[in-house]
C-alpha cells in the first residue's frame, strides 16, 4: 500500500502555492508544530471538514503484563484522540467531495450530541454505533 | 485551536505570505491527507503520527432507544495514531504545568 509522507505533502504545497521546495517543507513543519504545541498545552485542535484532535485525561488503572500475568499500575496520563469529521468519514468510505455539499458545514464534535461526555474515560465508545443504528 | 486560528498563527509567523497562500497551504495539507485516505492509502508523518483507514466489518447493531436490531453495513473508519514524540509531548504537557 502506498504511504504518503512529509515529502509528498511538501511537494503538493510546492506545486499549489509556488514557493520554493525548501520553504514548502518548512511551512509543512510549522503547521504540524503549531498543532503539536496546542495539543501539548492541552488545547483541542478543530479542523473543520477534517476532524478534531483532543487531549483526554486518563485515570490510574491496573494493567497486566500479558507475558507474565503480573499486575502493573498504569499511571494517570494524557492521551491524544482524533475524531474524524463526517466529511472525512464519508471520503474514507468512497464518497466524493461533490456528494458532500450538505456536509460542508459539519461540526466535527456533533457526534457527541448523543452518547454523553466526550471526556468519558471508561472504555465506552459513545455515539459511533448509535448514530448508525438511528440513521 | 481552530483551522482559522492555525492560519492566523501561520500568517503571523510568515509576514511575506499572502492570506491566500496561507489558506492554500493549510487546505493542501488536510486535503492531501483526506485524498490519501480516500484512496485507501496511509499517511505517515514521523514524530507527529499516522493516519490510516480501518475496516469495520458488518454487524448487527441495536437502536439503544427502542432496542430494535438494525443491520450495520461494513464500513471504513479514518484513524489517527499519534507518533512517539507527539504522544510524549501531550503526556508531559501536564507535568509542565
Amino acid at each position: 500500500m502506498n504511504t504518503v509522507t512529509r515529502a509528498h505533502l511538501a511537494e503538493m504545497i510546492y506545486m499549489q502555492v509556488g514557493l520554493s521546495r525548501n520553504e514548502s517543507a518548512d511551512l509543512l513543519e510549522t503547521v504540524l508544530e503549531r498543532i503539536s504545541f496546542a495539543l501539548q498545552q492541552g488545547e483541542s485542535v478543530k479542523i473543520s471538514g477534517f476532524g478534531t484532535f483532543s487531549v483526554r485525561q486518563k485515570g490510574r488503572r491496573i494493567g497486566r503484563n500479558p507475558k507474565t500475568g503480573e499486575e502493573v499500575p498504569i499511571l494517570p496520563r494524557r492521551v491524544l484522540v482524533f475524531r474524524p469529521s463526517h466529511v472525512l468519514k464519508a471520503r474514507a468510505n468512497g464518497q466524493m467531495p461533490s456528494d458532500m455539499d450538505r456536509l460542508d458545514e459539519d461540526d466535527p464534535d456533533e457526534d457527541f450530541a448523543f452518547g454523553g461526555d466526550p471526556g468519558d474515560d471508561h472504555g465506552l465508545k459513545p455515539a459511533r454505533s448509535v448514530k448508525r443504528a438511528r440513521g | 485551536m481552530t483551522k482559522s486560528e492555525l492560519m492566523a498563527e501561520l500568517a503571523a509567523a510568515n509576514p511575506h505570505l499572502t492570506a491566500r497562500d496561507v489558506e492554500l497551504i493549510v487546505a493542501t495539507v488536510f486535503d492531501e491527507i483526506t485524498g490519501a485516505l480516500a484512496r485507501g492509502e496511509r499517511v505517515e508523518l514521523r514524530g507527529f503520527g499516522a493516519f490510516t483507514v480501518k475496516r469495520r466489518s458488518a454487524r448487527t447493531g441495536r437502536n439503544p432507544r427502542t432496542g430494535e436490531t438494525v443491520p450495520v453495513e461494513e464500513k471504513a473508519v479514518p484513524f489517527f495514531k499519534a507518533g512517539k514524540e507527539l504522544r510524549e509531548r501531550v503526556n508531559k504537557g501536564k507535568a509542565a504545568r
